[in-house]
């Protein structure tokens, strides 16, 4: 299993010349929604500089951990730690320079453009009067070329492509420069060339920058090939955590999801596939 | 490492590359776009200040440039003094500082809660103010302080209660309008029940300052407005960074350091204290709080809240539409009926807009 923090970095990205590694554990992590206890108690930490998985069923809090984990909300027991410090106490705007939340349907002001879009993620490095420095216009180019943008920069939000809009967001996120970045199902509404777009850059981004990753996903296909770690979520505990190998199983897939499924094992990549029951499909209904 | 096994990571030196064209690209648009602004800024201030002397001269007569300049540098001119110096000086000033301040409001609530619908005249908070005043006007005869304090005192309390009524652990923009609108309609039949037991002279006095009047302005409503629009504009101003992330909606303002809440509550007092100030100093003024947000956004861009413009187009709406209310008709009008059939229009012009891009729905 490698579920450890691995290594540190060899070859920092430009923008993490002095980047420490910042670590984020949830402690008995208690979260309630309308006032139904919906995560009883979820204890994990997030491994430095890998990428993980939150694999929920709908419905189950996914986006209200993932919140969580970013201090958008308070855990009605229990608490996340960032550095071992309650991150609900600590200043929100430092903590805007370490942990970033791409939220699941963001909203862009109309006819703002990319770039100045992407400019928002410099806010918590801005003091009070907001001078923009040198630095925060490298910041953005950067998220931008990264993120293939940079042609784009002039254009309004509401006039591209979901796919590049998508993009434009994790260029915030990234123009943020926070050393984890959490995000709530960045693949959907996507088509599939878009969906595996937005995961090889958040595995580009990891590889360059060793940035901790950390995501809702609904595929678990996706999640296999593209993760570190899976943390599978059943009736708001902790049900299954490690490495995709270890943790994928045809029982895990029937109490995480309820669902029949078969493991084989993928022709390209040698990793688990999960490959629904026979049973759903088409000709069932037919025979 | 494994993830060097699952992620294939192209080096990013492409990236670099691009990087520095890219680089000077966005700088340039940045110049360009702050140059806008700027000069956006700077034009509606001499429009404004044009506005202002054109509005100081022309009345039943008209005084040549030079005794105009007098009376303001201080020097007693004979027959002059008195009509520009206790008429109309007083009515521009106030009509500008109330324009600055139903138009920086306005925008403030606008852009707060991401919808033009959402401004203070809309979402009830105008006519919580227009009570109050209404009954501090005639049933309990008071003006000046006590009337802005009164006014005052009913925005807030309006203000409180849409928020609590369309609270859902955070604030709703689309639930706090519907309450809004609703609430307005209340407050306004409340309005016009005080205005029916009224006084026969007390029922004018009232009709024609809730229609927003500046000719009974003098200069006893000039300090207290002014400190206002300085100690709460100043402070919005400073807070325009804050609002400018909360447009993208709360979950990403919280992400991105913006203590949503705190801004929001500061914004709603300050920007509500603005507003009723300047309601009790010169009636609520129709629309000029709906309409000075998107005017200031489409001259000076979408990129950032143009606050401060918003404020200048208030003044330059109030002080045109003043000029007009006096010269364009066979009968001098008060100066809201201009601004309301200006607003009017826009309104729909601006739901039918809404609906079409399913706002509502």
């Amino acid at each position: 299993m490698n579920v450890s923090p691995s290594g540190n970095a060899s070859a920092a990205g430009p923008t993490s010349a002095a980047r420490a590694h910042h670590t984020l554990r949830a402690d008995g992590v208690r979260l309630a929604y309308d006032r139904r206890e919906i995560i009883h108690g979820l204890d994990f930490d997030i491994p430095a500089g890998q990428i993980g998985a939150i694999i929920v069923a709908n419905g189950c809090g996914k986006s209200t951990l993932l919140k969580a984990l970013a201090r958008l909300l308070t855990p009605s027991g229990g608490g996340v730690l960032l550095d071992g410090k309650a991150i609900n106490t600590l200043p929100t705007r430092q903590v805007a320079t370490i942990v970033g939340l791409l939220p699941q349907s963001p909203i862009a002001p109309e006819g703002i453009t990319i770039a100045d879009l992407v400019s928002r993620g410099r806010h918590p490095y801005q003091g009070l009067v907001g001078t923009w420095r040198d630095e925060d216009e490298r910041a953005v180019a950067h998220a931008l070329a990264v993120t293939g943008l940079a042609e784009l920069a002039d254009r309004p939000v509401d006039e591209v492509s979901g796919g590049q809009r998508q993009r434009a967001w994790i260029a915030l996120a990234l123009a943020q420069q926070t050393d984890i970045l959490l995000l709530d199902e960045p693949t959907t509404y996507l088509d599939i060339a878009y969906q595996l777009e937005v995961l090889d850059l958040l595995c580009e981004l990891n590889a360059t920058e060793h940035t901790t990753i950390v995501m809702v996903l609904h595929d678990l296909n996706q999640a296999i090939r593209y993760t570190d770690w899976i943390l599978a979520l059943r009736d708001g505990r902790r049900a299954y955590y490690g490495a995709p190998e270890d943790v994928i199983s045809e029982r895990m897939v029937a109490d995480v999801f309820d669902t029949q499924a078969r493991i084989i094992t993928d022709p390209d990549t040698g990793l688990p596939l999960m490959v629904p029951d026979a049973r759903h499909s088409l000709a069932r209904f037919r025979a | 490492m494994n993830e060097d096994q699952r992620c294939d990571a192209p080096q990013a030196s492409s990236a670099s590359a691009t990087s520095l064209t890219a680089l000077n690209g966005l700088r340039a648009v940045r110049r360009r776009a702050n140059r806008r602004r700027a000069a956006v800024l700077a034009a509606l201030g001499v429009l404004a200040i044009a506005l202002c002397y054109v509005d100081l001269s022309y009345g039943r007569t008209f005084y040549e440039p030079s005794a105009v300049f007098d009376v303001l540098a201080g020097r007693d001119v004979p027959g002059v003094g008195f009509i520009i110096g206790e008429l109309r000086l007083p009515r521009v000033i106030v009509g500008a500082l109330a324009g600055i301040a139903f138009g920086m409001a306005g925008a403030s609530f606008q852009l707060m809660l991401r919808n033009t619908m959402a401004s203070p005249d809309i979402i009830g908070i105008t006519s919580g103010a227009n009570l109050t005043a209404v009954v501090g006007i005639i049933v309990l005869h008071w003006s000046g302080t006590r009337l802005s304090l009164l006014a005052m005192a009913g925005g807030l309390a309006t203000a409180a209660a849409v928020s609590w009524l369309s609270w859902k652990g955070t604030l709703a923009p689309t639930r706090l309008l519907l309450m809004g609108i609703g609430l307005a309609a209340a407050l306004n039949a409340a309005t016009s029940w005080v205005l029916i037991r009224g006084d026969q002279w007390d029922m004018q006095a009232a009709s024609r300052w809730l229609t927003g009047s500046l000719a009974s302005s003098d200069w006893t409503d000039v300090p207290q407005l002014a400190v206002i629009v300085v100690l709460t504009g100043a402070p919005l101003m400073l807070l325009v960074r804050q609002i400018d992330v909360l447009r993208l909606g709360d979950a990403a303002a919280r992400e991105l350091g913006v203590r949503v809440d705190l801004v929001q509550a500061t914004v709603i007092v300050l920007a509500v204290i603005l507003l009723s100030s300047a309601t009790a100093a010169s009636g609520p003024i129709a629309f000029v709080s709906f309409l000075s947000g998107p005017i200031a956004a489409w001259l000076s861009g979408p990129s950032r809240p143009a606050l401060a413009t918003a404020g200048l187009v208030g003044a330059s709406i109030v002080l045109l539409s003043d000029i007009v209310a006096q010269h364009v008709p066979p009968v001098q009008l008060p100066v809201g009926v201009i601004t309301g059939i200006i607003g009017g229009p826009a309104l729909i012009a601006l739901m039918v807009r809404m609906s079409r891009k399913q706002v509502f729905a």
